[in-house]
């Protein structure tokens, strides 16, 4: 990708580079170089060109998951453009963050459920301005005024007159003109695509086996490299015996590099082969005698000293001193993988002049730099394509299995495709952090939280990335916990960074995947202790967060709360806000005599401010209720001696559909502007089902997952 | 060398014995439609039909292949519209869609041996597939659909 942003083009399209404009989205101007060398195409800015037979191609920056951004990003734009959705061809954005990065966070790096809701505003300016300039230059052609002519999909009409002009023979004179900074933008009413349900363009290629997974990308002469790696986190390699490896039919090179040795082949099974054949001595470095015992020993040693004041409402300390009716609990989550169900893997070119790099990631900016920084070139000579991603989830973003793939080629020199292996990434992971939390409430005379006291005990995401500065508050720490909804006098909130060496990172929802439960699960024992019924309870206290009083109402009334069940069931329910939405959740269980739960329905709701694509918000609140549920059931990674015990699915399982309940999702369509929706879908089912579980047997769920040997019947 | 016929086509394979099947697939003949995720039968997203059983390509050694009949998703139509691909579409099955070959060879397999499967069906022969994204509930509902697909109805 060759760009070059000239100083006029900057201030021709009103990008402030660095500083931002005070209102709304800059709208680039042409950016010679990118998308509109060719003659005949218009290309207003990065997002879109249309050629002279009328093809729409539009660009997809935010990678494809399995969030739907391939079919998300094209309804907005084309929505906007006025144009034929089943028409317009889509591609991945290459990596070149001066185009291409997240209006909001400045970086093409792809977390926090951020594509819609921190893009749909600059989509939908820079589509509007797109299709004002074919309105314009068809108005100079019949010589009328712009406001006396409209568009219908790929056609600007002039119905006084009953002419007609497609966009396809409006693109040379569209071209010409200068690019509006404030073009108008459709009102909802005249969406034709936002808002309404469309199918997956994805779908097709992936029920075919045609879709290219980076696992599948095939490159000439291309190399197939396993890495072998310390079982110990942040161990290294002493020294390696690749003899028996290189032996190994098929086995090509064997070479060091930062996360290991790597076995370079012919073929994966060579490369596993080979692996298996190699002796390695390693230097297991500081954290060997480490494991969930002492982890969790230290947490509890640090809950008992103060924290860093995370939120401080009224004097929470004095109020709980006076004593009364008072509640203590201590709630523990264990460390989670994301467990993609694509292994990481990654190919890449290193060549003297250039690299290229095949990967899915969900940080194609980050992978640019990674590749430029241990080639040394510039980042314009890093080529990035991003594949389709089987899982993202948090891990993807991540850059080790990037720089395994970078460093073996410029090693091997030859395109090399790192494959890991299950067990490679289950071991090697990022984990969501393991937690430790004490609670203390006190309630008033009518059960009512007088006051409310959290030490939260963990290690800090951002934090250990250098992210976040030592010494503060980790924001990933912190969230659905500091802001929590309910409306509680005296409400203190501390956080204790504990961190013992353990790889941390982003997991589905992140803080709030572990915040969310906490909360939800202690405000459910204060209902509980006040014998009131827990969603009349969390009601009472959501006079100040609107928001979440409308989904849980809305949640518990398409539940029918209240109402009987079966004899054997119960329900529970939470709410949680993460990512600019609000999600809440009514679970109805059952326990079996040997104690496992069963979850038979959950009934969902969402409120997302606006629902682009309603079946894809349905499909996303069905997948995160599943990962939700497989944390609460089954997810736990433990460690010993440094090492995680858990390898593959048969010790790390998933949720299956024999386990599936019933999920409704309903769509709470409030109008506030665009939230998240590939996470908020998660923090909320946890504690439904927990405290389902707790109005079935009385017995309270403080740790996850579920203990089933709590739940026996003798 | 190992002479087996993968979706129709007769094929010579000149690679180690105890390679898995799934390798065989996707490296020399470069049917990458077939995943890898697990590596030991635990995920069912290597699921391909051997003489038209579902098996897991994974842990299958190539040699134990030679001379069958092994069909992979990229065989089980010509033109993507088996029903149960056309049944996955019309009720948008797939989120990442990794797992989804493994899925819809179960689930072709399964509507093979039982035209009209049950709930109780579809966990029989579904179980062995897992989903990280989670599209279960939809599964079920296109292979119910996929059922009806099949013998022609609307």
């Amino acid at each position: 990708m060759k760009t070059q942003l000239t100083r006029r083009t900057l201030l021709k399209g009103g990008l402030a580079a660095g500083a931002g404009l005070t209102i709304g989205f800059p709208l680039l101007g042409r950016t010679p170089g990118v998308l509109a060398q060719a003659a005949g195409v218009f290309a207003p800015n990065q997002w879109l060109k249309i050629d002279r037979d009328g093809v729409v191609t539009i660009v997809n920056s935010v990678p494809e998951m399995g969030q739907g951004s391939l079919t998300t990003t094209p309804m907005i734009i084309a929505d906007e453009l006025d144009t034929s959705l089943d028409k317009v061809k889509v591609e991945q954005a290459p990596a070149n963050p001066a185009l291409y990065a997240n209006p909001v966070t400045k970086s093409q790096s792809y977390g926090g459920s951020r594509g819609v809701r921190d893009h749909i505003e600059m989509w939908r300016k820079s589509a509007a301005a797109a299709r004002q300039m074919l309105k314009q230059a068809a108005a100079n052609e019949w010589g009328v005024p712009l406001e006396t002519v409209e568009t219908e999909p790929d056609v600007v009409i002039h119905r006084p007159s009953g002419r007609r002009l497609p966009y396809g023979q409006l693109v040379d004179k569209a071209q010409a003109l200068p690019v509006p900074q404030d073009p108008k933008l459709k009102t909802p009413d005249q969406f034709r695509y936002i808002g309404k349900m469309v199918k997956r363009r994805d779908t097709p290629e992936k029920v075919t086996g045609r879709g290219i997974y980076g696992m599948d990308v095939q490159v000439p002469g291309m190399l197939i490299a396993s890495i072998e790696r310390c079982p110990v986190f942040g161990g290294t390699v002493k020294s390696f015996d690749a003899t028996a490896t290189r032996a190994v039919k098929g086995v090509k090179q064997v070479v060091q590099v930062s996360n290991g040795v790597a076995v370079v082949a012919d073929s994966f099974w060579a490369a596993l082969k080979g692996r298996r054949a190699l002796k390695v001595e390693w230097d297991e470095g500081p954290i060997a005698q480490v494991s969930s015992a002492t982890i969790t020993r230290d947490y509890a040693a640090a809950a008992k000293q103060p924290g860093q004041v995370a939120r401080n409402d009224g004097d929470a300390d004095n109020v709980l001193a006076a004593g009364g009716k008072v509640l203590d609990a201590v709630y523990q989550v264990p460390f989670l993988e994301h467990a993609c169900m694509e292994p990481m893997n990654a190919t890449a070119d290193v060549k003297a002049d250039s690299c290229t790099i095949w990967a899915p990631t969900q940080n194609p900016g980050g992978t640019q730099a990674t590749g430029a920084s241990l080639t040394g070139l510039p980042p314009a000579k890093v080529t990035v394509h991003t594949t389709l991603l089987g899982g993202g989830f948090g891990r993807r973003g991540e850059q080790d299995f990037i720089i395994d793939a970078v460093e073996t080629s410029k090693a091997v020199g030859a395109p090399v495709k790192i494959i890991w292996t299950r067990e490679d990434d289950i071991t090697h992971g990022f984990y969501r952090p393991a937690t430790y939390n004490v609670f203390r409430a006190a309630l008033d005379a009518n059960g009512t939280p007088a006051a409310w006291f959290t030490r939260m005990v963990g290690p800090g995401i951002l934090i250990q990335k250098g992210r976040a500065q030592a010494g503060t508050i980790d924001p990933a720490a912190v969230e659905a916990m500091r802001n929590m909804p309910y409306d509680i006098p005296n409400l203190r909130v501390e956080w204790v960074n504990k961190d013992v060496g353990i790889p941390v990172g982003f997991w589905r929802s992140v803080g709030a995947s572990q915040n969310g439960f906490i909360v939800e699960s202690f405000v459910d024992e204060l209902a509980h202790a006040a014998g009131k019924d827990p969603f009349e309870y969390r009601r009472a206290l959501l006079g100040k967060s609107k928001r979440h009083k409308a989904v849980l109402e809305l949640v518990a009334a398409k539940a029918n709360w209240g109402s009987p069940l079966p004899a054997g069931r119960a329900r529970g329910c939470g709410v949680v806000f993460s990512y600019g939405s609000y999600a809440a959740s009514v679970a109805e269980v059952s326990v079996a005599s040997d104690g496992a739960v069963r979850v038979h329905r959950i009934v969902s709701a969402i409120d997302a401010g606006l629902a682009v694509n309603p079946d894809q918000v349905r499909a996303q609140m069905e997948g995160g209720a599943v990962y939700a549920l497989t944390a609460t059931l089954y997810g736990q990674i433990t460690i010993d001696k440094g090492r995680v015990q858990q390898s593959n699915f048969h010790d790390y399982p998933m949720l299956r559909i024999n386990e599936m309940p019933v999920v409704e999702v309903h769509i709470l369509d409030s109008g506030e502007a665009a939230g998240g929706l590939g996470e908020p879908g998660v923090p909320s089912v946890a504690p439904a089902v927990c405290n389902a579980v707790f109005a079935l047997t009385g017995k309270r769920i403080r740790s996850l997952p579920i203990d089933r040997n709590q739940l026996k019947r003798t | 060398m190992v002479s087996l016929v993968v979706n129709g086509r007769p094929q010579n394979l000149d690679v180690e014995p105890d390679m898995p099947l799934l390798w065989a697939l996707r490296e020399p003949l470069m049917l990458t439609g077939t995943k890898y995720a697990c590596g030991i039968a635990q995920c069912g997203a290597c699921t391909v039909h051997v003489d038209g059983q579902p098996v897991r390509a994974c842990i299958t050694p190539v040699s134990a292949v030679a001379g069958k009949r092994v069909t992979t998703i990229e065989g089980l139509s010509t033109a993507g519209d088996h029903p149960v691909q056309k049944a996955w579409i019309e009720v948008d099955v797939p989120q990442c869609g990794y797992c989804q070959s493994g899925q819809i060879m179960s689930a072709a397999a399964l509507l093979a041996a039982k035209p009209s499967p049950t709930d109780a069906d579809i966990d029989n022969a579904m179980t062995g597939n897992i989903c990280r994204c989670g599209t279960y509930q939809r599964i079920r509902a296109a292979i119910h659909r996929a059922a009806v697909l099949a013998k022609g109805g609307r």
